[in-house]
């Protein structure tokens, strides 16, 4: 896994809460076999108009949010399907952080195993920043993990918090099976006190 | 001290708790589809490592599947090299698969517990959100990323941070009519599509314990929807007389054994969750949703909400978005909405007696000119029992189609799908946007209203039902 420590970048506006996983990486996509290359499909549906052409007013076809690499989004986001697919194709899209006031388990998860920061910042700081993006051409914001802190250089500033062993873990690109491997004779002893039938 | 049945099974599976990091959690169970899998083996391949345990692990091909004839070549090569994949590496992995022409073939979260293999008192993964499903057994399950999916495989362990626990409290019995399906709809409905989030939810009370197994399953399977980690219910004699001489259940010496342990899975009483929800069973109807999530949803007597009405600005633009998109004018009653498909099966209603359920409304009706049916039994063994009991017949009598058994139009990853601007009414779990096919759109019901709904043409109270 890529580690993450600092990252700064152009921020895109995705007004809409409750985004399941089906519209960040819809099913037709999900037959390959291969971890990358899903970054073309990312919401393939609402990105594309059922001729192929880019829609026009989907946020992410907005020229101005070209290059993205942070994304401002409402609650609830990645909700439904557990595909891994999702996080998959923001981080091929080149996403490497989504800030938004809550995101559904599975989906936090799967970014966390993927390099892909999520940032649970209150409602009210959510929207400050997505009128600040929408409001200034070319919005950045700074994300540093080590001090888990999100600034833009207009005088917006908040910190978050992350879960110490999950901030390791991204910080180092920590490889969580090797983790657990350590522990190969404490897992066979468990094994050993199982009940008998449960095979 | 008390304690709830969340925490029994998580204190009898921590390998190891360490300061400042999620426990080691082992896994008892871990069921593999053709959809999630393939980065998980070929992960495994990369670094060089094996499955750890091969016998705690089961497979099977159901996302993908054509539910047509199944002697023909998949059409779709790349669905068919999906699940080539997966007949590889179970192969190379010896991992027990149950492919698309074995008896025992269906819908993973349907054949889980129907061979025997989710017992009380387990831990359960998949690769697939609706894991939680088999929490009906007194099991803890839930769902999982491709990354943990291939942790799983090489550990039989998951770090896991310990969720929050959610009591939810039935009172009084559900109304006739009134199924499993409504029971789990009323409460998101309720609590919304994340009031559960981070959370593991017991259902308890007087309309939880008067479901079958099936129904358990259903309202344990649409736990996800409300955003939990998890949903399960305590077992009782009715789990264990399920369970009975199924294919990988205890079995002779062991029985007594089993027992006497899945007796200790129930929260003691005075055991204190995080949070109490009381849901008044006498008082829910049949529903269907109106909207593009789980959430938007109102009992059969309403009428479409008016976003008007919605109480913050970010609902009313969901709920405005969500109408377009379900082409549905506000106060439009819920009985005038016409329908064109009906979609019986997925992992949510597609057992014997969902089908039984939705065949006793369909017997002696004729589906009406203006509506598609198709019932999908959610495995091999449900499709065989359903045609030994004549409702294959039923349901073809009345003009539906009868498939092979699989997810199906449930995500429409196989040609079953909805056309653009065709409404449905689905027994599935989700009614996202697109989710049975672009520009489809998707109402959820029980099986006894889609059934109505296929006969009448549009939605019907099916407590008004005249049985023939
Ligand atoms: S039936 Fe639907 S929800 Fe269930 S496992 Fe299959 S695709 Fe997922």
């Amino acid at each position: 896994m890529v580690p993450f420590r600092n990252h700064t970048g152009r921020v895109a506006l995705l007004d809409r809460s409750d985004v399941d996983t089906d519209q960040i990486i819809p099913k037709q996509f999900l037959k390959r076999i291969e971890r990358t290359g899903f970054g073309e499909f990312l919401f393939y549906d609402w990105r594309y108009l059922p001729d192929g052409e880019l829609n026009p007013s989907f946020a992410l076809n907005d020229p101005r949010n070209r290059g993205a690499s942070i994304l401002v989004t409402g609650k609830n986001f990645g909700c439904g399907s557990s595909r891994e697919h999702a996080p998959w194709a923001l981080a091929d899209f080149g996403f490497r952080t989504i800030i938004a006031p809550s995101f559904a388990d599975i989906f936090a998860n799967n970014c966390l195993k993927n390099g892909l920061l999520t940032i649970v910042l209150p409602e009210m700081q959510v929207a400050e920043l997505g009128q600040r993006a929408q409001e200034n051409e070319d919005y950045q914001l700074t994300v540093n993990l080590e001090e888990c802190t999100v600034t833009d250089s207009r005088g917006f500033s908040a910190a978050f918090s992350i879960d110490d062993f999950q901030r390791k873990c991204l910080l180092e690109g920590l490889d969580d099976i090797g983790l657990t491997l350590q522990h190969e004779a404490q897992i066979s002893v468990f094994e050993s006190q199982r009940p008998a039938w449960i095979r | 001290m008390p304690t709830t049945l969340f925490e029994k099974l998580w204190n009898t599976h921590v390998v190891r708790e360490q300061v400042g990091r999620p426990s080691l959690l082992y896994i008892d169970l871990h069921l593999v589809h053709e959809v999630t899998s393939p980065q998980a083996f070929s992960g495994l391949r990369t670094s060089g490592r094996g499955v750890r345990r091969p016998d705690l692990t089961f497979a099977t091909a159901d996302h993908n599947v054509p539910t047509t004839n199944r002697a023909l070549p998949i059409a779709d090569p790349i669905a068919a090299t999906q699940i080539e994949t997966l007949r590889q590496n179970c192969r190379e992995f010896n991992i027990q698969l149950f492919d698309i022409n074995s008896a025992e073939q269906g819908i993973v979260h349907v054949i889980g517990p129907e061979l025997g293999l989710t017992q009380p008192g387990m831990t359960v993964v998949c690769g697939d959100s609706h894991t939680s499903t088999h929490g009906a057994f007194g099991a803890l399950a839930f769902g999982i990323g491709t990354s943990e999916v291939e942790h799983v495989l090489a550990t039989q362990c998951l770090p896991q941070t310990k969720p929050r626990t959610m009591l939810i409290e039935t009172q009084g019995a559900l109304p006739e009519g009134v199924s499993a399906k409504d029971l789990a709809l009323g409460i998101i409905g309720q609590i919304g599509t994340d009031g559960a989030t981070g959370h593991v939810i017991e259902y308890a009370g007087e309309a939880v314990r008067s479901l079958s197994m099936e129904g358990r399953m259903t309202l344990c399977n649409m736990s996800i929807e409300a955003g939990a980690r998890a949903g399960m219910i305590a077992p009782d004699e009715l789990t264990v007389r399920y369970l009975q001489g199924k294919q990988f259940a205890p079995k002779d010496g062991n029985l007594d054994a089993a027992l006497s342990y899945w007796q200790t899975f129930k929260t003691d009483p005075g055991a204190i969750f995080d949070q109490v929800v009381e849901i008044d069973a006498n008082t829910l109807e049949p529903f269907v949703t109106w909207g593009t999530s789980p959430g938007m949803v109102v009992g059969i007597s309403g009428n479409v909400p008016d976003p008007r009405e919605a109480l913050t600005a970010a609902d009313r633009g969901s709920a405005e978005r969500a109408l377009e998109y379900m082409a549905l004018a506000p106060h439009t009653s819920i009985e005038d909405i016409h329908i064109d498909r009906v979609f019986i099966g997925s992992c949510t209603n597609a057992r014997i007696e969902d089908l039984r359920a939705a065949a006793r409304v369909v017997n002696g009706y004729r589906i009406s000119g203006s509506v598609k049916g198709m019932v999908v039994p959610g495995s091999q063994n449900v499709k065989r029992a359903a045609e030994a009991e004549g409702i294959d017949q039923i349901f073809r009598e009345a003009g539906f189609e009868w498939r092979e058994a699989g997810c199906s139009m449930c995500l429409g990853m196989n040609p079953d799908i909805l056309n653009a601007g065709e409404r449905c009414a689905s027994t599935s779990n989700r009614n996202f946007e697109g989710r049975q096919g672009r520009g489809g759109r998707t109402h959820l019901v029980s099986p006894m209203m889609a059934a109505a709904a296929a006969i009448t043409g549009h939605f019907t109270d099916v407590r008004k039902w005249q049985f023939k």
